[in-house]
């Protein structure tokens, strides 16, 4: 009795803790006043403002962009890494592992600076190797800080994670199952798209979701790497002198909303899934 | 089933195409270059980039020009890339400090910068701004001869004013009944824990400074020290230190006295008419807000009309009514709302602005010292300590507890 009441109390406070503040954010992002301790009365208005603030939509779409493109390219060249890696032999791979890991254990805050101080000097040079204000390197040079920079940080720092998920999946498959297929008939290609790839996807697809969270999330490196641009975390970072407006809290919610709607249709095509195919353990078990 | 989920996923894909379409409309906008939407001073040519395809950064304070989002002002930078046909890059920064970092580093470019008064003094003095051809800049006539040859760029050749303002104290007329013309006021046992003070070094020590009568500009360690040492005996009757919260807390009428800049008074006082705003007679900082052009900028012609631009009067009034900050371009404060130009917290008569000081830029020495005692000061304030330690015990006990009838379980269901 007394441990189930403790639980429930205990299941209460947790998932208040998580979702009160959410809750109170979205509450307050249809206030009509600017206060974020008074509620003046219901209207629409941050989200209208929102929707004519160039500056954030911008951010917002900048912050969106490179989160996609960068944890496509990190989860590519992080899985084709997490296969290469699997086939080294045991000493090298765990040097080659742990290596990796290191920029994970690194404070941002490092990995911020050192990236950009790389970035300047790069500059530098591209700009000194050019000869004349025209051309490829000249370009490079001129805007190689801004969206290059950010984008090729947050593959850095998204790639270790991929290699984090994918090569346990990878080493935890059965070898035999792929040298079944070779047996069968399938060339070393095939195998390999028939058999590896759709038994490690599911990591694979928790890795490109864990880069895209990050990248969207990252302020302390993009903040260093950003060149003149700004990501949405930098923009409303900026806005603490003055006064943070209601109208992230409009975007939050927004934000917050897709985000749950996407993962319940996640959830509800998986459940399909696994009737259909009659599958619910998965195979290999 | 099947339906309904396909139904809910084609819902998804539309609302987020919607939500990146404003994108590429707003981005849309300015393409074409000419007619202006707003009345322009006679006789500057604004379209000679029309063609250029340029591309002008701008680096300024968050929240601090005209966007277009409250729908009464102008979108300032949507209206000078209509005029004009040059592309805005617009981003923003939260402090003097973090845009003299990037500006130093070399980690970006940018073609207009709008620094506070002391972080101008140290860009020109470590030759981070270049020199501004003003003939390119003809509106800034406008501006006014007292915002005009300040101590940071005495012979104007580096700056135009862009906002001005001064510091002073806001109170709640309900909860202080005494008159509030000092400092001192915020040193009173009577309103412990209804005092909040600045969440940054300079600002706080200027009034620590100007109590004991101490320059605003501190020239030993001894001065910073003994400016310390009244923060410190200050501290127990802070009810926090802030910087944007002061909005909530002064508005909600949690706290009853606070330091801030007069043009967010102003807009404290339209959201709760009982806070009131004085200029202590000890002196104040005032400051100005100026734009410049960093050193090395690719498009510096285009960056003075961007200034130019921000100078002219339907804008400067825009930007000023929008920010809430006093405009240094006369013809704007003529053309303002009476009740804005009459508002003597934003334009105050000349004897209150006789008894203010701009801040200067530090010797490496005094700053690090400053920063040094001011982080003393904060560390030790222990605020929150206690709920880190309630948080600990309870965290134990929770543990403790859950262990203990776990084991009773388990002992129950032995028998």
């Amino acid at each position: 009795m007394g441990t189930k009441v403790m639980k429930r109390v205990y299941l209460v406070l947790l998932f208040s803790f998580l979702y009160v503040p959410i809750a109170i954010m979205i509450a307050f992002s249809f206030n009509s006043e600017k206060s974020r301790t008074i509620f003046g009365g219901f209207s629409f208005r941050w989200y209208e403002q929102l929707f004519r603030d160039e500056m954030v939509l911008s951010a917002l779409a900048l912050s969106v962009f490179i989160a996609i493109v960068s944890a496509v390219l990190a989860t590519l060249i992080g899985t084709m890494a997490s296969v290469g890696i699997n086939r080294m032999g045991r000493i090298s791979r765990s040097v080659t592992l742990n290596i990796s890991y290191i920029p994970i254990l690194n404070p941002e805050i490092i990995t911020g600076v050192s990236m950009m101080l790389l970035f300047v000097v790069a500059k530098n040079g591209l700009a000194g190797l050019a000869e004349s204000d025209v051309g490829a390197l000249a370009w490079l040079a001129k805007n190689l800080l801004g969206i290059p920079s950010l984008l090729i940080t947050h593959i850095t720092f998204n790639l270790p994670y991929v290699l984090f998920m994918v090569s346990p999946k990878l080493r935890q498959m059965d070898i035999r199952l792929y040298e079944a297929a070779l047996d069968l008939g399938c060339n070393e290609r095939q195998a390999f798209f028939k058999v590896v790839l759709p038994e490690i996807m599911p990591a694979i697809f928790s890795a490109f979701l864990i880069c895209l969270t990050y990248s969207i999330d990252d302020f302390t490196i993009s903040y260093f790497t950003a060149g003149n641009r700004q990501t949405l975390p930098i923009a409303i970072y900026a806005m603490t002198r003055r006064r943070v407006s209601p109208e992230i809290n409009a975007l939050s919610a927004i934000i917050f909303f897709v985000i749950l709607a996407i993962i319940l249709v996640a959830n509800l095509r998986e459940r399909r899934g696994a009737y259909k195919g009659g599958r619910i353990l998965p195979a290999g078990k | 089933m099947k339906h309904k989920t396909k139904v809910i996923s084609v819902l998804l894909c539309l609302t987020l195409v919607l939500f990146v379409f404003p994108l590429g409309v707003l981005a849309q906008e300015g393409a074409e270059a000419g007619d202006s939407p707003i009345p322009l001073e006679p006789g500057y040519d604004y379209t000679r980039f029309k063609d250029a395809g340029l591309t002008l950064n701008v680096y300024n304070w968050g929240e601090y020009i005209s966007d277009g989002t409250d729908g009464e002002h102008i979108d300032v930078n949507a209206v000078f890339e209509e005029v004009t046909g040059i592309k805005v890059n617009y981003a923003t920064y939260e402090t003097n400090e973090s845009l003299y970092a990037k500006l130093k580093s070399g980690g970006a470019e940018y073609d207009v910068v709008i620094p506070s008064d002391y972080m101008i003094g140290r860009l020109i003095e470590e030759g981070l701004l270049a020199k501004l051809n003003y003939e390119n800049i003809p509106n800034f006539s406008m501006i006014g001869q007292q915002y005009k040859g300040r101590d940071y760029d005495p012979k104007d050749e580096y700056s135009v004013a862009y906002t001005w303002g001064y510091v002073g104290i806001i109170y709640n007329t309900t909860m202080v009944d005494k008159p509030v013309d000092s400092w001192g006021i915020l040193w009173d046992e009577d309103y412990k824990n209804d005092i909040l003070m600045f969440d940054n070094s300079r600002d706080a020590f200027a009034i620590a400074s100007r109590l004991l009568g101490l320059p605003i500009n501190p020239e030993n360690t001894e001065q910073i020290d003994q400016a310390a040492a009244a923060l410190e005996e200050q501290r127990p009757l802070v009810q926090a230190y802030v910087m944007d919260q002061i909005f909530d807390k002064m508005q909600g009428g949690e706290a009853a006295l606070a330091p801030y800049y007069a043009g967010d008074a102003v807009i404290m006082n339209a959201a709760n008419p009982d806070l009131s705003f004085a200029v202590p007679k000890e002196g104040t900082n005032y400051f100005v807000d100026a734009m410049c052009v960093p050193a090395g900028s690719p498009n510096q012609e285009a960056a003075e009309m961007y200034i130019n631009f921000m100078c002219e009067t339907a804008v400067a009034m825009d930007n000023s009514l929008f920010i809430g900050y006093s405009t240094p371009q006369l013809e704007a404060e003529a053309a303002m709302p009476p009740e804005v130009r009459d508002n003597p917290w934003l334009y105050p008569p000349a004897e209150v602005l006789e008894n203010t000081w701009t801040f200067n830029v530090l010797p490496k020495e005094l700053n690090d010292h400053m920063d040094t005692a001011w982080n003393d000061m904060r560390t030790q304030t222990g605020a929150g300590g206690w709920i880190i330690v309630l948080g600990l015990v309870l965290a134990v006990a929770v543990i403790v507890v859950s262990f203990v009838l776990r084991a009773r379980k388990k002992r129950q269901n032995e028998y």
